[in-house]
This record gives structure tokens, C-alpha cells and sequence, in this order.
């Protein structure tokens, strides 16, 4: 099987570079020898940046040391849409690699002209540039300024073939981690510009809260300036502290109008349930009744989950004197954050500069283009002046964006050779993005807040072509012959949901491998054995003996611990990974160790790659086993990290991860490809190992428990 | 009203002035400019903020200046002096202990005080000290093994 296309007979632009092809907008040769790369894609914690620099050394023949990667930025940058759906090595390596080679084929073409010589036969070697024909050697330093960039990308320029990249493919060291290690200053949080003032907000103590009124004597004595409009109440101030301080007395000193508008957390499943939906019809075989076959029923849940960043969200604005706005973000879509910052203010977007720069792990749409929409919002109260607002922890875990809570229903049958016959899967959720520019809406927070605020509709789901939402591998990669798929989006929600890490394809997959553990144990087969039993697909058998293998699955466990598989492939055409958890189940639930394999085809770094996994699957066992936004019917309660624990030290697995080697395929992006085989192993071992079935996330001891107790009825 | 304040900061002695209730974070971070220690919670429940006061590893977030006065501070950047890494800087960079980076600062603070005193620690006594740090991207196995490691450097 090979999934390697055939070259198209005119060769075509990679899309990111179609819609930004001149060469100069990407890359900069600059005297000293050092090139500048400029992507539109953004580092999140996740190594992109190292990767992108691989492939642009490795085209160019320079050193990793000699290339620089600038941040992204929507006047200068190219436009690569989000950084999101593990898809940046996919997007933007092409693009990369194409815009450097066509850089060094201009650079050749130089030498080559100045020596009257071969292009041909011209050779670079760690950025020298030698001909056989002359011995005068030159370097892309010497060439800088004769060779011209601003001219567009040619199609046609070959890049390098596998055998020729020396870069790609090592395990480079990352190159944002040096800086993080010394503790230099390298964050949005660090960044100081001139004249920079402080700013807070006042956020409302609930999210159907209307501000009254405030009295802001209280604050008089303090240096700082309040703004309000609307329901927006923040104050700016050169002294930190002071503006700290000032918002905590303001919380006591202002009167709001509060409802009750969130669900019954208690009771997601009848919320989710009660609609309106969109009905998301994913494939509608009609699975019918297959009379003779035996068949089985199961519901699974998950609670709404935190993106819960070390970081508090931060944004930096500053209004400049001839009505330019220049904004400061660690956003993953720059560009969709300018527009929906214009379409608000109703300004040009042109008007409007947006630069990325780092922010603490991100692991979808957090608060980022929020807070840096508060920053515009509180520096249009002091032109001239740049503002940084800081999120508290306290908002940090109440404000951003919530991953959706969801339900399934899943229901199949077998028949008597112990093969599925049918499958019927229903899946409810709100929607899993609510990003910027989403269905037409801006997105931002503070925007509903405003004297004249801004309505949202209820988040939407990306379209299947980008791999749903709710739906997001909502289809059992197995083989079976009757299938009915469907999705049922919220249409009204109450809570603010949009993407987080592998968005509904975690609930999805955790419900199918677990149905499948439990229809392997109707069957009275090994749950791998009924899986490979299923799956045609060669690349997915492969990871799977993989996992089994190094986990040495079939081997007898120690009294109380469990073992559990879990098997995906992301977005059913990402990359593929399969999960073997140990756990402990004896009080409540201890993953002790997590043996993984993937295919990711092409590995452009496999240290990160591993880096990717590990951490993937680390925070994956942290939603599993702790992990729920918790309210009631007004406030989000869950504001700190005694009420919001994630996984600790003591409580993270050993983990092990094999790549299974694919380098003749394309780049499949790793980020997201672990969370939901990770839950499901989880789930499958804790079964392992108590016997019951737990079928609704968390696994807490209190969950534990409550199966238990549900099983004896 | 603004006091001053004077302290061993990484060695250097420094006067400053702020109010009694102002965090050591916010003066390192501002008057200071030491960008090392970092706001992740505010209230001591993180990790990211940790520096060393006399020896011990406290929060910076929750540590008012009053309380520092004629004190001595170590942060991050203080822990191998002039543009050397600590053994443990160096260890978390060998196993590409990291990924957004926030988290480590204050990793590496507590890391180095363990070391002090117990200079090869096993698995459980590094697990043991971090455990009051979070870290959201999961490279809690990498960080354990890199101050394993540097433990187990020749000194
Ligand atoms: S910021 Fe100090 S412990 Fe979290
Ligand atoms: S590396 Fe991101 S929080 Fe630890």
C-alpha cells in the first residue's frame, strides 16, 4: 500500500504559499550570514518553530545554528490561518521547504552569474557556496545583497529528496528551551515596552452578570485610571501591585445583577440531550435489526474540561497617535484575532497590526485573544501608551473557553462467529470552536460585556474537511457492514465551549475502545485479538502489535493492577497511536505507566515527536482520572487549583513511546493523536482490574464507586 | 506608602522600594528585572514562582516584601551565576526536559535546592520534591529523569 501521490504534471503551489508567494515575506539573508524565516505558524510549547527550522536548514544548506525564526506577525508574515488540528509540520513544511529552496536556487544563480560558471554544478555546504569550475568560494552572507526576494515562489525549483535532507529527521534540540531553562525573558508576560502600563480586569462574578453600578472612590488614592464600558470594568497603571490591588477593591465595591443561567452539572447528560440541536449525519448505512445477532447498548460521558495553562492569559495593545492599533498576542490565529479586534471597533483591519509572541503551553483556543482584547479595550483609555493586562488564575480557569462536556450512545450487535454486524453511534455536545471569526461572530469575551454588547450565537463545529467537531472520529476505524454515525450539536448553550486538544475526537474514542473492550468480553475474545480481528488497515495493525508488544500485553499483571488497550487514528486520516495503560484501581484510580507506539510517517524530529506523545498522554491521564469543570447553576466554581486539580508529579505515568517508522510517508502532526487512545486504555484497565465498567469521566474514586454501586442494582 | 527595602539578590545586594504587602514576585520581576520566576497562580499552589529565601524554597507570589527584608534571595538566574548553567539547567536541557518552558524556572529552583542537600537523589525524592509544581504540558517523566541525571553527574 502506498498513500504517495504522483506528481501532478504541472507542479502547484503548497496552499499556504499560493496565498503568500512572495519569497521575501517568508524569508530575509541578511549580511551576517543569519536567515531569517517567518512563518504564519506560532510556537505553542509544542516545537513547531524547531521543526519549521529543520526543514528550511536542510533546503538552504545551512547550519540549524544559522537560521532564526521570527514570530509571526499579520503585517509582515505570511498567512497561515490557525495553528491548530496538529496540522503545522503538514501546512507548513511544504511551504517551508519550497520557499528555501527557491532562495538557494536564486543564491546559486548569483554565484553561478558572477563566476560565469554551472548553476548546476555550484555546491552549498553549511551555507559556502563553491563551484568546481572557480576556486573562489562566496556564502549567502557575501550574496546578501545582491539577491533579490521579493519576488514570488517558483513550483517548479526541486526540493530536497529524503536521502539528501541531513537535518530533517534528527532529534535537534529545541530552540525556544535554552532561553526557558536560564530563565531569561522569552514570554508576552516578560515583554516590557516602552512607556508600558499595567492593566487588570474586573471580570463579572458569573457569566449572566450585568454590572449596576461601582463605586470607584475607593480607589481614588491609588495611581490608577479606571475604564468602564458597560459591563467591562478594568483599571491601567504604571505599578502592578496597584493595579492588582485597585481591581480586588473594586470587586467590593461594585453591585451586579446576577442569574442563574448555567445547567445542572450534576446532570449534563439531560442538558446535552434536551437540544435544540444540529443533527450532524456522519454516515447513514441503516444498521436495521440483525435478528439473530447478539447485540449490546452503552452510555459514556465526559464533563466540561480546562484548558487550565500554567500561565494566566496575557495581551499587550497600544493605540498609536495616527489611529493604528498594534496588538501583542500569544493567539493561535493572529490574523483571525486582527479581524474580529476590527469588526468589533469597526475599524479597517488593515489599521490593525497583531504580533505572536509566547505564551505558556496552549492546548487550543484559550484565553489568549481574549486578554488581548482587554488590552485594547483599557489602552484606548491612554493613547500612546502600550498596555499588558494579565488574566488572574482565578479568571484563567473560569473564563477561557471550556472543552465541550459530551455524550454517547453507542449500540451493536455480533454475530455468532463473534464478528460485528452493526453499529449505531449518537453523540451530543455543544459545539468545539468558538475561535474568532467563528460563524460570522468575533469570539472576543470582553465584547459581550460591552455597553452595547455583542450577542454570540452557540459554538460551532470545524466542517468535516478539517475533521468536525463533535463528530471528530466519531467513525470506528474498524471494518464493520452496517453503520448509522450521527452527531447532535447543541444550538443553545449556557457555557462557553470551543476547541481543546484533539476537540470530540477524546469522548469519541474513549467510548468506542471502551465499547469495544466490552464487546470483546461478550464475545469472550482478547480485546486485542477482536480489534486486529477488525482492522484491515496495515498501518494501524502495525501500531497496535507495536503497543501490545513493548507492553508485553498477555503476560499476567500483579494482584489489583489492570492493563487496557486504546487505538485511534487521528481525525481518521491523521496519525496513529495506541495506548497500553497499567493502572492501580484499589481506592482510587493510578496509572502507573503508559506504553505507546505511533505512526506519524515522516518524522521530522523524533525527539519531539516522543515529546509531543508523552505529554499528550500525560495531560490525556490527568482529564481521565481528574479532571471537571465544576458550577452551579450561576458561577463556575472550580476557580483555583485545590478545586481544579490536575495530574501531580507523584501521579504522572512512566511512559514509554515507540515511533513506528513510516519515512517515506507524509508528515502527520502528533499533538492531539494521544488523547483519546490514553483515556480509553485508562478506562479498559481500571475495567481490567475491578471488574466494572466505568463509563463516564472522571475516573475518580467517586466514580469508582458509583459503578460499582450501578451495577449492583 | 512605599518602603525600602534592602536584600542579597543572586549574590548582589540591592535597595528597593515598594509597599510591605507587594510580592517579592512582582519586584523581581519589575524593579528587578529578573523575568525568571513567573505569575502562574498567585497563591502558592503552582510552583512557578519559587525561588529561595535563606535556603528555603518558598512562592515569591505569596512572599510580601516585608517579609525578605536583609533576606537572601536565590532565583533562577542565580542559581549558577554569570551565563553558566547549574548542573540541573544543564541536565533538563540534555533530555529535553520542556515545552512551553513555563514551569521550569520554578522546577529548577526547588531541583537545585534538593540537590543541595541531598546531592543523588533517587526517582522518589525528586518525585517528592516537585510534587508542589504543576506542570500542564506533561513533561513531568522528562523533568524527574533529567534531575536523576544530574544528580548522577560528576561533580
Ligand atoms: S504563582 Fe506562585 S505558586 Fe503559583
Ligand atoms: S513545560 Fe509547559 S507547563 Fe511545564
Amino acid at each position: 500500500m502506498s498513500l504517495a501521490s504522483t506528481p501532478p504534471d504541472i507542479p502547484t503551489l503548497p496552499k499556504s504559499l499560493a496565498a503568500n508567494p512572495i519569497l521575501s515575506r517568508w524569508v530575509n539573508v541578511h549580511s551576517d550570514g543569519v536567515v531569517d524565516v517567518r512563518v504564519g505558524k506560532v510556537e505553542l510549547g509544542q516545537g513547531i518553530l524547531t521543526a519549521l527550522a529543520q526543514l528550511a536548514a536542510d533546503e538552504l544548506d545551512v547550519d540549524l545554528a544559522q537560521v532564526r525564526m521570527l514570530p509571526a506577525n499579520t503585517a509582515s508574515g505570511p498567512d497561515e490561518g490557525l495553528t491548530s488540528g496538529s496540522m503545522s509540520v503538514a501546512d507548513s513544511g511544504p511551504a517551508v521547504r519550497l520557499v528555501a529552496a527557491n532562495v538557494r536556487a536564486l543564491f546559486v544563480g548569483e554565484a553561478a552569474r558572477r563566476w560565469q560558471v554551472d548553476a548546476e554544478r555550484v555546491t552549498v555546504v553549511s551555507g559556502r557556496i563553491a563551484s568546481p569550475q572557480t576556486p573562489d568560494t562566496t556564502s549567502y552572507a557575501e550574496l546578501a545583497e545582491s539577491v533579490d526576494l521579493g519576488i514570488a515562489a517558483d513550483a517548479g525549483v526541486p526540493v530536497k529528496t529524503l536521502e539528501q535532507q541531513r537535518v530533517t529527521g534528527t532529534s535537534a534540540p529545541r530552540l525556544d528551551l535554552p532561553d526557558k531553562v536560564a530563565g531569561r525573558a522569552r514570554f508576552i508576560h516578560d515583554l516590557r515596552l516602552p512607556g508600558q502600563l499595567f492593566g487588570r480586569v474586573l471580570r463579572p462574578p458569573s457569566p449572566g452578570a450585568r454590572l449596576v453600578a461601582v463605586d470607584v472612590s475607593r480607589v481614588a488614592d491609588l495611581d490608577v485610571q479606571v475604564v468602564r464600558d458597560g459591563s467591562f470594568l478594568g483599571v491601567v497603571g504604571a505599578d502592578e501591585a496597584q493595579a492588582t490591588r485597585a481591581v480586588e477593591i473594586l470587586r467590593g465595591s461594585t453591585t451586579w445583577d446576577e442569574r442563574d443561567t448555567l445547567p445542572d452539572e450534576s446532570d449534563l447528560d439531560t442538558y446535552l440531550r434536551a437540544g435544540p440541536h444540529e443533527p450532524i449525519p456522519v454516515i447513514e448505512d441503516d444498521p436495521g435489526t440483525q435478528q439473530h445477532d447478539r447485540g449490546l447498548r452503552a452510555t459514556y460521558s465526559r464533563p466540561f474540561i480546562a484548558h487550565a495553562s500554567m500561565a494566566p492569559s496575557c495581551g499587550i495593545a497600544l493605540w498609536q497617535g495616527d489611529g493604528r492599533l498594534a496588538v501583542w498576542s500569544h493567539s493561535q490565529g493572529i490574523h483571525g484575532l486582527r479581524n474580529a479586534i476590527a469588526q468589533v471597533l469597526d475599524l479597517e483591519p488593515e489599521s490593525v497590526t497583531v504580533e505572536h509572541a509566547e505564551g505558556a503551553g496552549c492546548y487550543g483556543h484559550n484565553g489568549a485573544d481574549d486578554a488581548a482584547f482587554d488590552a485594547v479595550l483599557l489602552a484606548r483609555a491612554v493613547p500612546g501608551r502600550p498596555v499588558q493586562v494579565q488574566w488572574s488564575r482565578a479568571d484563567e480557569l473560569s473564563w477561557s473557553p471550556f472543552g465541550s462536556a459530551m455524550t454517547a450512545d453507542v449500540n451493536a450487535t455480533v454475530d455468532e462467529q463473534g464478528r460485528l454486524t452493526s453499529w449505531a453511534y449518537d453523540v451530543w455536545s455543544q459545539g468545539h470552536t468558538a475561535r474568532p471569526g467563528y460563524a460570522g461572530n468575533p469570539g472576543l469575551l470582553a465584547a459581550t460585556h460591552l455597553e452595547a454588547p455583542w450577542t454570540y450565537s452557540a459554538p460551532t463545529d470545524p466542517p468535516a474537511a478539517r475533521g468536525g467537531g463533535t463528530t471528530r472520529n466519531a467513525v470506528p476505524i474498524y471494518g464493520i457492514p452496517h453503520r448509522r454515525i450521527t452527531g447532535h450539536r447543541l444550538t443553545e448553550t449556557s457555557i462557553r465551549s470551543s476547541a481543546l486538544r484533539a476537540l470530540g475526537a477524546h469522548m469519541n474514542v474513549f467510548a468506542i475502545e471502551s465499547f469495544m473492550d466490552e464487546l470483546a468480553q461478550l464475545v469472550g475474545q482478547d480485546p486485542l485479538a477482536f480489534r486486529l480481528a477488525h482492522l484491515d488497515d496495515e498501518r494501524g495493525r502495525r501500531v497496535l502489535q507495536a503497543a501490545a508488544r513493548a507492553a508485553g500485553w498477555g503476560q499476567d499483571t500483579p494482584d489489583g493492577v489492570g492493563r487496557g488497550i486504546g487505538f485511534a487514528r487521528y481525525k481518521g486520516r491523521g496519525a496513529y497511536c495506541a495506548v497500553v495503560a497499567e493502572v492501580e484501581a484499589e481506592h482510587d484510580v493510578r496509572v502507573r505507566r503508559l506504553t505507546i507506539a505511533v505512526d506519524v510517517g515522516r518524522v521530522v524530529n523524533p525527539d519531539g515527536v516522543r515529546n509531543q506523545i508523552e505529554g499528550g498522554a500525560t495531560q490525556a491521564t490527568s482529564w481521565t482520572v481528574k479532571e471537571r469543570v465544576r458550577f452551579d447553576r450561576r458561577r463556575v466554581t472550580s476557580d483555583d487549583w485545590e478545586r481544579y486539580p490536575i495530574l501531580l508529579f507523584s501521579e504522572a505515568p512512566q511512559i514509554d513511546v515507540e515511533i513506528v517508522p513510516n519515512p517515506g510517508l507524509p508528515s502527520l502532526g502528533a499533538g492531539e493523536a494521544a488523547q483519546g487512545p490514553t483515556t480509553a486504555a485508562i478506562a479498559n484497565a481500571v475495567a481490567d482490574a475491578i471488574g466494572i465498567r466505568v463509563r463516564h469521566l472522571p475516573l475518580t474514586a467517586d466514580a469508582v464507586v458509583a459503578a460499582i454501586e450501578s451495577e449492583q442494582l | 506608602m512605599k518602603q525600602r527595602y534592602s536584600l542579597s539578590v543572586n549574590g548582589a545586594q540591592v535597595d528597593v522600594e515598594a509597599e510591605p504587602e507587594t510580592s517579592l514576585l512582582t519586584v523581581l520581576r519589575n524593579d528587578l528585572d529578573l523575568k525568571g520566576a513567573r505569575f502562574g497562580c498567585g497563591s502558592g499552589l503552582c510552583g512557578a514562582c519559587f525561588v529561595q529565601v535563606d535556603g528555603a524554597v518558598v512562592p515569591s507570589c505569596d512572599t510580601p516584601m516585608w517579609s525578605v527584608d536583609h533576606k537572601s534571595v536565590v532565583t533562577v538566574e542565580g542559581l549558577a551565576g554569570d551565563d553558566r548553567l547549574h548542573p540541573v539547567q544543564q541536565a533538563l536541557l540534555d533530555e529535553q526536559a520542556g515545552q512551553c518552558g513555563y514551569c521550569l524556572a520554578g522546577v529548577l529552583v526547588s531541583a537545585a535546592a534538593l540537590l543541595d542537600t541531598n546531592p543523588r537523589p533517587d526517582e522518589q525524592a525528586v518525585v517528592e520534591a516537585l510534587d508542589r509544581h504543576l506542570c500542564r504540558c506533561g513533561v513531568q517523566g522528562r523533568i524527574v529523569r533529567a534531575v536523576v541525571r544530574a544528580g548522577q553527574e560528576p561533580i
